[in-house]
């Protein structure tokens, strides 16, 4: 049995995901590529005598240092040196999707070429001659069509034989006319004298050609300057000669060599006529019609999140209850009882809160699959991009700020559409602005003891809206200070409308939620436990405990706690907002999820019998704080720092702690500053 | 010279074709086009031009979405 490795390349769209799926089947990892969060996929299948690895690289339009994704492309082809990478190209699109390719064959790699899209081509009245474009460039290719796995034993069987054959000095190559091929040759000729290492590793054309691009990344692991002031000068030549950048005549010149190569073997045999995808889009992007639909489409989306999400929600809240209880009840009375409140309240109450809104976070997924696949999301970016630009971002960073009013964490996420690390880093730190479902239970607490039926609407109201607000005044600060830049040269393919398939969808869901899983069953499990652990030890002395019922008993403990003492330590840092310690407890209970606020409430006002916990809750609010203090609750709770699942899952998405923490921290200082004016202004006025 | 009847290609109304001569922009964003096919000789069509937003443009039988600052900067003819 032999092992080899097969890179799959291929533009955005191309169909990339569903060969990658045909090829390895359901068996695939989920990981990142080192250092930076663009999502690597692998998969292992076994084939004949081959057992051949996977590895979905980012989709792309080229090799060139532009971007991350093309330089984590690049680097995988040349640092691991697969032995065979099979370009994906959608043959209805081809002289596009072969520009990727030229730049594959520039780089000598083993590769094969997969005519994705073929029934498409087809109906468009697209002929190849394969076999000559196949003897022309040196590769083999193979027709395929991707959602229907049409082609997977015949491009199986090329893969096989290509890695067979091993890397082979190509015939033809892209000719880039004399001028430039005279100074290539003569940068190639000082690349093999005076860094033969690069030249070896690299290839001594590919390498000459990276440095009259002037690839940064290249020019860096250059040493001999001579080697780089000849370089420099060949540049400035042929700039002289021909008025433009080498790099833009080269990218010409391979336009120019595919649309040779395809003029031979290719034949048009019907018009190209109006399509569906022209249709659809007539109606979808109309000015007057866009946004009322997208706008109509959201609202399907959360409808059907929230309501069908509600019912596995439910079951799985009482699965995570009967276990609890089943545990309690079954538990030997006086046997390791800090066990069994480590099981129940901190592992089933931390995880299960988390597990519990899993149906909803996959059902969102859904649907975010299904606008993805068949191509409604970049019309979406297209409809929002005019007013999401004047705050400073791009139209496509719309979709994740919506999902976090459902959940910050899957939000966070659904940032990998953004392709930007600017717009994606700006997005997600304000991402907790939008205030999630779990907030919403701290406000649905707070709100209506403190205000009359017909306030607590637009009190509601007002406290998301101070939330957007803040978060376009933030973004508008990231954007000229930390984020400085452009807001991104907006260029984005808008794929043609297509039919998804449901095996692509929901492998697609599967990954993001198993993303997800994967958190809760660790880090969040080991949270959970720290929390726990504050929030029980140091436990108060047993004479103190004497005579008082069970829920005095919790009270006590609370008070005696870690938490419980933070909350007092930090009393009078909260006192100017008009919080008492036993609000600072909660608060900082609630960084675990936000809806332990309520919880953590009603344990320090060791409410009665939890059926009426609610009940006797709000009164007793009502006689310890002023409608003011309420408000500066829910806005220090809108605001302040983002809870655990939410900086974990931002720091593994912008692979950093200092931004998670920036966040953290960030917030929180926000939060003070912010509830510190309205709390003073306000006792002011009103003379509390 | 001939640079005189250059126009952007955000001037252009929806509908028409033109032929791409110049992109007054970085080299990142030049090559990012050029990826794209975008680059100067082909024929682009206007497919959606709702001022102010950004701009629907087809290149080469593909959709492609433009800022409309891009748009600005680049010069057909
Ligand atoms: N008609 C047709 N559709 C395809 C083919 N391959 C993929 N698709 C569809 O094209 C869309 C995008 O495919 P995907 O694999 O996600 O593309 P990626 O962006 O390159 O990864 C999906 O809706 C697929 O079902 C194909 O060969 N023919």
């Amino acid at each position: 049995m032999k092992k080899i490795t097969v890179a799959i390349a291929g533009n955005p769209n191309s169909g990339k995901t569903s060969i990658f799926n045909m090829v390895t089947g359901t068996r695939q990892q989920v990981g990142n590529y080192p250092g930076v969060t663009v999502e690597k996929k692998e998969g292992l299948y076994t084939y004949k005598d081959y057992k051949i690895r996977f590895v979905d690289l980012p989709g792309t339009y080229s090799l060139s240092p532009y971007s991350t994704e093309e330089l984590v492309a690049r680097r995988f082809i040349i640092e691991n040196r697969p032995d065979v990478v099979v370009d994906v190209v959608d043959c209805s699109n081809i002289e596009r999707n072969l520009y990727l390719a030229t730049q594959l064959m520039e780089m000598n790699v083993p590769m094969v070429l997969a005519f994705n899209m073929s029934d498409i081509a087809k109906r468009n009245g697209l002929q190849f001659d394969i076999a000559s474009l196949a003897e022309l460039l040196e590769v083999e290719i193979v027709p395929t069509v991707g959602n229907r796995a049409e082609g997977k034993n015949k491009l199986l069987d090329a893969i096989v034989k290509t890695a067979q054959k091993g890397r082979v000095t190509r015939e033809h190559r892209v000719h880039f006319g004399p001028e430039i091929e005279t100074e290539l040759a003569s940068i190639e000729e000082l690349v093999t004298g005076l860094e033969p290492g690069l030249g070896q590793k690299y290839g001594s054309r590919w390498l000459a050609l990276k440095l009259l691009e002037q690839d940064s990344e290249i020019i860096d692991k250059v040493h001999s300057k001579e080697l780089k002031e000849a370089a420099l000068k060949s540049v400035k030549h042929i700039r002289g000669v021909f008025k433009d950048e080498p790099e833009m005549l080269i990218a010409d010149r391979r336009y120019g060599y595919i649309s040779g190569a395809c003029q031979e073997t290719i034949k048009t045999t019907v018009e190209a006529r109006h399509s569906k995808s022209d249709m659809i889009d007539a109606i979808v992007t109309n000015p007057f019609l866009g946004l009322p639909i997208f706008l109509l489409l959201m609202y399907i989306v959360f409808q059907l999140t929230f309501t069908i999400g509600g019912y596995p929600m439910g079951w799985l809240a009482g699965l995570f209850a009967w276990s609890a209880n089943a545990i309690t009840s079954l538990w030997p009375a006086d046997t390791a009882q800090w066990l069994r409140s480590l099981l129940v309240d901190g592992i089933i109450g931390g995880v299960g809160g988390v597990m519990v809104f899993l149906p909803n976070i996959l059902l969102l997924f859904l649907a975010i699959a299904v606008l993805e696949d068949t191509g409604y999301m970049a019309r979406a970016a297209f409809i929002m991009d005019r007013i999401m630009h004047k705050i400073g971002l791009h139209g496509k960073s719309f979709i994740p700020m919506l999902i976090g009013f459902g959940c910050t964490v899957p939000a966070i996420m659904a940032t990998r559409i953004l392709e930007n690390k600017r717009n994606r880093f700006t997005t997600i730190l304000v991402l907790p602005l939008m205030s999630c479902g779990a907030k919403l239970t701290i406000y649905t607490l707070i709100i209506p003891v403190f205000f009359s039926p017909t306030w607590r609407g637009p009190m509601l109201w007002l406290i998301y809206l101070i939330g957007i607000g803040l978060a376009v005044v933030c973004i508008r600060i990231l954007r000229v200070s930390l984020f400085k830049g452009e807001t991104t040269p907006f260029v984005m393919e808008l794929p043609p409308y297509r039919m998804p398939t449901l095996k692509a969808i929901s492998l697609h869901t599967w990954h993001r939620g198993w993303i997800y899983l994967k958190k809760a069953g660790t880090v969040i499990l080991l949270i959970s436990i720290l929390l726990w652990v504050g929030m029980n030890y140091p436990k108060p002395k047993a004479e103190s405990l004497k005579g008082l019922n069970s829920h005095q008993v919790r009270q006590k403990e609370i008070s005696n706690s870690v938490v419980g003492r933070i909350g007092k330590f930090i009393e009078p840092a909260i006192k100017p907002l008009g919080f008492d310690w036993r609000i600072g407890t909660a608060l900082i209970g609630a960084t675990a999820a936000k809806e332990v606020f309520v919880s953590q409430m009603a344990i320090v006002y060791a409410a009665q019998d939890s059926g009426e916990s609610h009940q006797s809750l709000s009164e007793k609010l009502r006689a310890n704080y002023s409608p003011l203090v309420g408000f500066c609750v829910c806005l220090f709770c809108l605001i302040y720092a983002p809870c655990v699942v939410t900086v974990v899952m931002a720091k593994s998405e912008m692979n950093s702690w200092f931004w998670a923490g920036f966040q953290f921290f960030g917030l929180t200082v926000l939060a003070y500053v912010i509830t510190l004016i309205v709390y003073q202004a306000g006792s002011l006025f009103a003379g509390y | 010279m001939e640079q005189a009847n250059l126009i952007p290609l955000s001037q252009i109304t929806q509908g028409q074709t033109v032929k791409l001569v110049k992109i007054n922009a970085g080299r990142g964003l030049r090559m990012r086009l050029a990826s794209m096919g975008i680059l100067p000789d082909v024929t682009i069509t206007v497919v959606n031009n709702r001022h102010p937003g950004p701009f629907m443009i087809s290149v080469k039988g593909t959709k492609v979405m433009l800022g409309r600052g891009m748009a600005d900067k680049v010069l057909v003819q």
